[in-house]
């Protein structure tokens, strides 16, 4: 070790006691990592806004002078236009509430419902196995292949949606708890029983917490599957929606349509996306890092 | 009468077709309030032991007594601490530290009430609301002590708990334990590796023999109490020491052999 240099080591255990740093002589410069950090952050968040910036006015500029044909490609200021009279004379905002809701609603059930029939495999072993090949193979079953049937079964309406995304994510979210219920440190459980914990207990306090990271890391693939479940609801059939305003759209070669649901979706994604970030905090509350 | 007794308690397993004996009839008689620590080789049935007293283990054959009761495949009776600290890492220390008493019902405030004390007396003070990844490995340990403490059971194993300390840590935490162990006056059963950290800790000694598992001789130390690093060095401690050195080796010699 360097003993006599200016580094102070403070060990983790006095984190808590302020250390005294001695004072070194003709001090010009102080290397500051949390600073360079920030600076760092802040010239990427221009960095990726004048990125965004540029794709914009590329797409625009390149649609204007004719090197991409505005007839495919729209462009941004249409499509702002074209969104905006959908909003305003149109249908949009109640497309937009008919998808999201299907969307949110399959999400929440295929997740809670996946999660729970994940988790069920730690009670018993032979259950966990016998359903095991079960489980795989409708994993496998492409769901978006069904939605005709589905459709059929549950009627060209809301419910039709919302069973499909249910079952774009009911699996994923079974597998994921699965995995982690499979993860749960045995000496852990042995702990727990050894303190006469009853399985309930073990369930309670130690299961469920160590599959919470193995749901959660499914939750923003699962949204995005969600999305995609209604959307195909939609476009096979439906009265409402995006999905069904796009494929309208597209029956009637309004190209600049098309373009307004793909931007709208593409909002509601990140958005939904953004929601599922904010709800991994929320469920990994009170943990460290 | 005895606080815990094991009467010709046994384990056979069977792997592969083949019965291998994990513990023969094994007698131990552990009087109230004593230090008894257990040693061997690997493969001497020691965990095999430990299981079975937890209750987490049914014995293939015998009795294990508790106060003069049976406690056969009940856990919750004895205080048990292995290896591994097995902290909850979501949990709060405080919150580890008082989980046996909320396995029991106790409510979170009487727990915390009970639990806040004995941290500050055994150096955890002020770590109350750090998690398990931001403490040291003997920080880990003393909680895992202090959670088995409070579970409050008279008889407490301790499986190897200093194992994977460095050598001062471990020493540090020796001497902690003893005081932890005049304090509290519990029965503790303590498995280790090492000869010096039996030697140091207890009473008296369970040697046992690998393949088959079973117990080869049960040493008495006489060493004055209170003990400390000048103990390490006391003539008896060295005698002790030689004579349990040879008891292992005789052990590593024949598994040599039959290898």
């Amino acid at each position: 070790m360097n003993s006599g240099s200016n580094n102070v080591a403070v060990s983790k255990d006095h984190m808590t006691q302020r250390s005294v740093v001695p004072k070194v002589k003709n001090q010009s410069e102080v290397d500051d990592p949390e600073q360079r950090e920030s600076r760092t952050k802040n010239i990427t968040l221009l960095g990726r806004i004048l990125v965004g910036f540029l794709i914009v006015i590329a797409w625009e500029l390149f649609t204007r002078v004719g090197i991409l044909d505005s007839y495919y490609w729209s462009n941004p200021s249409t499509i702002v236009q074209t969104g905006w009279t959908s909003l305003t004379e149109g249908s949009l905002l109640m497309d937009l509430a008919y998808t999201s809701g299907a969307t949110i609603i399959g999400f929440i059930l295929g997740t809670f419902i996946g999660s729970l029939l994940g988790l069920s495999f730690w009670w018993s072993d032979l259950y966990s196995r016998i359903s095991e090949p079960y489980i795989i193979a409708f994993n496998a079953i492409p769901k978006l292949a069904l939605a005709p049937v589905l459709v059929i079964m549950f009627g060209i309406g809301f419910s039709s949606k919302v069973i499909l995304a249910f079952m774009m994510t009911v699996i994923v979210t079974a597998l994921a708890a699965k995995s982690g219920v499979h993860s749960v440190d045995k000496d852990l459980e042995k702990m727990l029983f050894s303190l006469g914990a009853s399985r309930n207990q073990v369930f309670s306090k130690v299961v469920i917490p160590s599959a919470m990271p193995w749901i959660v890391s499914s939750l923003k693939i699962n949204i995005a599957l969600a999305l995609a479940g209604t959307i195909v609801g939609e476009f096979i059939s439906s009265r409402q929606g995006i999905g069904r305003m796009i494929l309208y759209a597209g029956q009637i070669m309004d190209t600049n349509l098309v373009w307004v649901g793909v931007v709208v979706l593409s909002a509601v994604s990140i958005l939904m996306y953004l929601g599922t970030v904010w709800l991994e905090r929320f469920l990994l509350q009170g943990r460290p890092q | 009468m005895y606080k815990l007794e094991v009467v010709e308690g046994s384990k056979v397993f069977r792997k592969g077709g083949q019965d291998i004996i994990a513990l023969q009839e094994t007698n131990m008689k552990i009087p109230e309030g004593k230090f008894v620590s257990i040693i061997g080789p690997s493969g001497c049935g020691k965990s095999t032991l430990f299981n079975m007293i937890a209750g987490l283990l049914k014995p293939s054959s015998g009795e294990i007594l508790l106060d003069g009761q049976n406690i056969i495949g009940k856990s919750g009776h004895v205080g048990y601490m292995l290896q591994k600290d097995l902290l909850l890492p979501w949990r709060t220390i405080l919150a580890n530290i008082i989980l046996g008493l909320e396995l029991k019902g106790v409510s979170k405030k009487e727990a915390e009430k009970r639990a806040i004390p004995l941290m500050e007396k055994y150096g955890l003070g002020g770590f109350e609301n750090h998690y398990p990844g931001e403490l040291s490995g003997g920080m880990k340990q003393r909680a895992a002590l202090l959670r088995t403490l409070l579970y409050d059971q008279d008889v407490i194993l301790l499986d190897e708990p200093f194992g994977a300390l460095d050598a001062q840590t471990r020493l540090l935490m020796q001497t902690w334990l003893l005081q932890i162990w005049g304090d509290f006056k519990k029965t503790v059963l303590f498995v280790t590796h090492d000869i010096d950290e039996a030697i140091y800790l207890s009473d008296e000694i369970y040697v046992l023999s690998p393949r088959p598992g079973r117990l080869k001789e049960i040493v008495a130390v006489n060493l004055p109490r209170p003990r400390g690093q000048d103990t390490l060095s006391m003539l008896e401690f060295v005698n002790l020491k030689k004579r349990l050195l040879g008891m292992l080796k005789e052990d590593q010699e024949s598994l040599n052999k039959a290898e």
